[in-house]
């Protein structure tokens, strides 16, 4: 049921645009529907998880225009435009993104449902910040919550991931290409 | 229960003007949105009693932050990640910068904007101490006209306040006068991120020949609303900083609060730390005395 108490059907609902992950999407669905229920229920990117609802948790963090926003705080209407950038737009055709790379092999993610989050949380913070201190770390991932590995492994993965990239921009790029084909 | 998205309109008029044409064609039917980091929270809920809402997100001359010879002039949609980012604002109103920091987290404050804290009315609203202590004035819009009111006479009661049903709150002016002001802010919460006031305390002060010649106090969590401690300041107004000021301070303070128990803290505890925090102020206050 709607407001005016008429049953809708999705195509009743005007378009709203914007792009996600680089793709043009246009979705017809009620413009309080939250932006997290839109990428998970009508674009199928289920990456992006919900955990508390409330903006408290960081779970279903994703970066619209370039800002960090938990997107079950975020009315699809206001997307209106914007651009988007989802976990499923991290990695890079085949491999994985850096701070992925480093979330496995620093042993960053455990049960996996806060790791989209964190990974959004810091990929804004590197986007910003090329080499952040601990305490820059710790506040760029503060509103992400997980309860599984007391957070210092994370801590971790991000600051390995800074160095790693840093170092890949100061390499060869010859260099750059035996990195790939390993 | 979750809220049902299509139980709610939302419209997007785009302009101020069209937004401001509408809250004055059904006064008190619209709800103005802005970052969702209130509104949404109730919706996601269930309990969002609001039907019809009205965006402000994405309306630039809500969100500009200008600075003139007298003021610093920002728009009510500014979020606190603009105030953080903003040089002017750093550098002449740290309080401030250091309330937006505060905000939840680095996604809140992407959203979050400083007119909505003020018009959410909490009680523990991390802005408002600091907005008390620098003497801001609210700026309200509606079709017909403007006008300024005095951020101390902003909230009228718990979640109550000046603005009438075919007004929004346009912009919030602060003053340039505080350079040489002793400045001081502090929340006590039960976690350094994400935590709501205990209780906060901001204030500036001016001392001139060891008297204290300009003071305002503000406080969060200590009334039904943010609000400034008017018989704190008339008890220091004016007088030598010696041990007996500091006593007749915290006295006047401690009978001018009103703060209650609730999921967060005691009404015994937030009198006691506002009290101390009040006298951590006035020995910074003092040091700077004996410094200079």
């Amino acid at each position: 049921m709607s407001a005016d108490g008429k049953a809708r059907t999705n195509a009743d609902w005007p378009a709203i645009r914007f792009t996600v992950n680089g793709e043009s999407r246009s979705v017809h669905v009620p413009p309080m529907k939250r932006l997290l229920d839109v990428l998970r229920e009508d674009l199928h990117l289920t990456g992006t998880k919900e955990g508390c609802g409330e903006g408290e948790c960081g779970s279903c963090s994703v970066r619209m225009n370039d800002e960090l926003v938990n997107s079950c705080l975020v009315p699809v209407l206001q997307a209106e435009g914007a651009d988007i950038q989802t976990v499923e737009g991290l990695a890079l055709e085949s491999s994985l993104h850096p701070l992925q790379e480093s979330f496995l092999h620093n042993g960053g993610a455990q049960c996996g449902i806060c790791t989209p989050g964190m990974l959004m949380a810091a990929a804004q913070l590197l986007a910003h910040s090329s080499h952040p201190s601990e305490a820059e770390i710790r506040e760029g991932l503060a509103g992400n919550l997980c309860r599984c590995t007391g957070f210092m492994r994370i801590f971790a993965s991000v600051a390995a991931a800074a160095r790693e990239t840093e170092s890949e921009l100061a390499k060869e790029p010859v260099v750059e290409q035996t990195h790939h084909a390993r | 229960m979750r809220g049902n998205a299509e139980m709610h309109e939302l419209v997007a008029p785009g302009s101020l003007s069209a937004v401001l044409a509408l809250l004055a064609a059904e006064p008190g039917q619209w709800t103005p949105i802005a970052g969702g980091t209130e509104l949404m929270v109730a919706f996601s809920a269930g309990r969002l009693n609001a039907h019809k809402l009205v965006n402000l997100w994405g309306i630039p001359d809500l969100r500009a932050i200008e600075v003139t010879p007298q003021s610093i002039v920002i728009g009510a949609s500014a979020t606190f990640l603009d105030l953080r980012k903003h040089a002017v604002v750093n550098a002449e109103l740290p309080l401030l910068a250091k309330a937006a920091s505060w905000i939840g987290s680095i996604a809140n404050q992407s959203r979050a904007t400083l007119g909505g804290n003020l018009v959410n009315g909490s009680p523990a609203a991390d802005s408002s101490p600091a907005l008390l202590a620098y003497d801001a004035e609210i700026e309200t819009i509606s079709v017909r006209g403007r006008r300024r009111v005095p951020y101390s006479e902003f909230h009228t009661g718990y979640k109550r306040n000046v603005l009438v049903a075919d007004e929004l709150l346009y912009a919030i002016h602060l003053p340039r006068r505080f350079a040489r002001h002793r400045q001081y802010l502090r929340k006590v919460g039960t976690r350094r991120a994400m935590a709501i006031a205990k209780v906060a305390l901001g204030a500036t002060a001016l001392l001139d020949q060891g008297v204290i010649r300009e003071i305002r106090l503000g406080a969060a969590s200590l009334a039904p609303y943010p609000k400034q401690l008017k018989l704190t300041e008339a008890a220091l107004l004016g007088q030598a900083l010696t041990r007996e000021t500091v006593l007749a301070a915290r006295r006047a303070l401690f009978a001018e609060v009103q703060p209650i128990d609730d999921i967060r803290s005691t009404a015994q505890y937030r009198r006691r730390v506002a009290v101390n925090l009040l006298e951590e102020f006035l020995l910074e206050l003092r040091q700077e005395e004996v410094r200079s």
